[in-house]
């Protein structure tokens, strides 16, 4: 482990060099630890692949108070194991209009469009972390061979919901944005409502699956909301 | 009691002190962009300090009042009127029933600031009544105000309005280096390339919003070009992308990203980040944590000090 001052208000502790399922794991035991104490120095965690960033008021605390607490909880092993992933299934509407680029990351590929389809959607994903913007959910675990860079020019308007790839990750646009990641379907289900009691569909640590399903489907699922 | 919308401005917003314990979801802490200014417009109208005002960038609005209110305007000189009265900024007024507040452009800095005794009155979102205009809620629906917008005035003033000492705000308009400290990827950075980074004057470009101010000038690399595993961004960082011009920071930023960051700005000089314009220059000093930490102890032991005794 080793923590450094980010700014005079964060503290960054990093708990492992490369990316694996167990440095995430266990940023996130770090992370759930932190958040139960329910802590009033502390404003925001922001958990990344391999680091926690701790943000605090630098008005009632420190780096070294800070450091003492992650410390501890470290050495405590966190309060136990990991707790049980949730699974959480998203329909998915492939290629068609909703993923324009499905056609693209096939020939990418070298493989059958259906075969894209297959793997994207067999494929079990961790959710990392939270981050970027509100709700976009970092998936760790697709399948190397659908790895593509993103667009030259990113798109002006991609639709909430919108299923991407941008070099090996894959991952969900929450809202409308501009963006440059390669489309290959879209979810009907809000993955992002800011109102809601949980405003976000996934958290950090959740377990997804994308499930396969037809424009009929879709559109009755999109009336649902 | 209600405040009507005449005219917008053109980037007027809802602010507080921001959303925070959200950072998890993705979700910035928004807020005002010069929370020193708010504080301050907030507690010469008797408001709870983080109370929700208005955020005007540039231009600001024409708000009409049904009933008569107590205002007060802080941050960047602005010239506004009512009638042909002029307003004097940091100061509690009372502006008459169904009086038109003119708000014109701001002069000697970016955004100014109006709190209403009461506090402004939406719906809270997470904790907070600040607008996030990437995730389009908090505030007005999520967005800018509009021509025709009726916002509704609170009953949250905890205090009377109070008075500033003659002169106490001069320290605010202090110019000088923005002051950072080394980033959480300092060490990417040669000592040569961050020396010329602070050696450097930068000027603040057109993409300068309040997610992040663009800087235009000396590009900066790191010793290599190495991918950083995507992490936590502090608030006020400055991050080096690809194209070598740094980017500071700031509120409406991402909670995430992959970029290293060189430098931050310490937390007592985030306000003045909240009044760069496009175009402005900049530069940047660095301090030691320690010196990072005694500046705001001081700040804040500054703002208990500017009042008039009632």
């Amino acid at each position: 482990m080793e923590m450094i001052a980010a700014s005079d208000s964060s503290l960054l502790v990093t708990l492992g060099e490369a990316m694996s399922r167990e440095t995430t794991a266990a940023v996130l035991r770090l992370f759930r630890a932190l958040q139960a104490r329910g802590d009033e120095r502390i404003r925001n965690l922001h958990p990344g692949y391999v680091s926690l960033l701790v943000d605090f008021d630098p008005r009632v605390t420190g780096h070294k108070e800070m450091g003492a607490l992650v410390t501890s909880l470290v050495s405590a092993d966190f309060v136990g194991a990991d707790t049980e992933a949730r699974m959480v299934e998203i329909p998915v509407c492939y290629g068609g209009e909703f993923g324009p680029d499905v056609a693209d990351v096939a020939v990418h590929a070298g493989m059958a469009e259906e075969e894209v389809v297959r793997l994207h959607s067999e494929a079990l994903y961790d959710v990392c972390f939270l981050g970027f913007t509100g709700g976009f959910a970092y998936l760790g675990g697709m399948p190397p061979e659908l790895s593509m860079p993103r667009l030259a020019t990113p798109r002006h308007r991609v639709e909430a919901g919108s299923v991407g790839i941008a070099g090996g990750q894959t991952g969900i646009y929450p809202s409308v944005t501009p963006g440059g990641w390669r489309l290959i379907g879209r979810t009907p289900l809000r993955i992002f409502d800011a109102k809601a009691a949980r405003p976000t569909r996934v958290l950090p640590g959740d377990r997804v699956r994308f499930v396969t399903i037809k424009r009929a489907e879709y559109e009755r699922l999109a009336v649902r909301g | 009691m209600r405040v009507r919308v005449l005219k917008a401005g053109l980037a007027t917003t809802v602010q507080d002190g921001g959303r925070f314990g959200c950072a998890h979801l993705g979700i910035s802490p928004c807020g005002a962009a010069d929370l020193l200014s708010l504080r301050i417009a907030n507690l010469l109208v008797g408001n709870g300090e983080y109370a929700a005002a208005l955020e005007m960038t540039l231009l600001g609005p024409a708000l009409e009042f049904e009933r008569s209110a107590t205002v007060a305007l802080a941050g960047a000189a602005c010239d506004c009127k009512v009638g042909q009265y002029r307003v004097p900024q940091n100061a509690a007024v009372e502006v008459p029933a169904g009086a038109v507040l003119q708000c014109g452009s701001t002069t000697d800095g970016a955004r100014a600031y109006v709190a209403i005794r009461g506090g402004i009155e939406v719906p809270m979102v997470m904790g907070s009544a600040a607008t996030d205009l990437r995730g389009e809620f908090g505030g007005v629906e999520g967005r800018r105000l509009r021509e025709g917008d009726v916002l509704n005035l609170g009953a949250r003033a905890n205090g009377r309005p109070r008075r500033l000492r003659s002169g106490a705000l001069g320290e605010l308009r202090k110019a000088g280096p923005i002051r950072v400290t080394r980033g959480a990827q300092g060490d990417w950075f040669d000592d040569d390339e961050y020396a010329k980074f602070l050696a450097s004057l930068y000027v603040v470009s057109e993409k300068a919003d309040r997610a992040g101010l663009r800087l235009q000038g000396e590009a900066i690399a790191p010793r290599e070009r190495r991918q950083l595993l995507t992490d936590g961004i502090p608030l006020g960082a400055v991050q080096v992308p690809q194209d070598e011009q740094p980017i500071v920071l700031f509120v409406d930023q991402q909670t995430t990203g992959g970029y290293p960051k060189i430098a931050n700005v310490i937390a007592a000089d985030m306000h003045r980040l909240g009044q760069l314009r496009p175009r402005d220059a900049v530069g940047f000093a660095e301090v030691t944590m320690p010196e990072a930490v005694r500046a705001l102890r001081e700040q804040e032991q500054w703002l208990k000090e500017i009042w008039l005794e009632a």
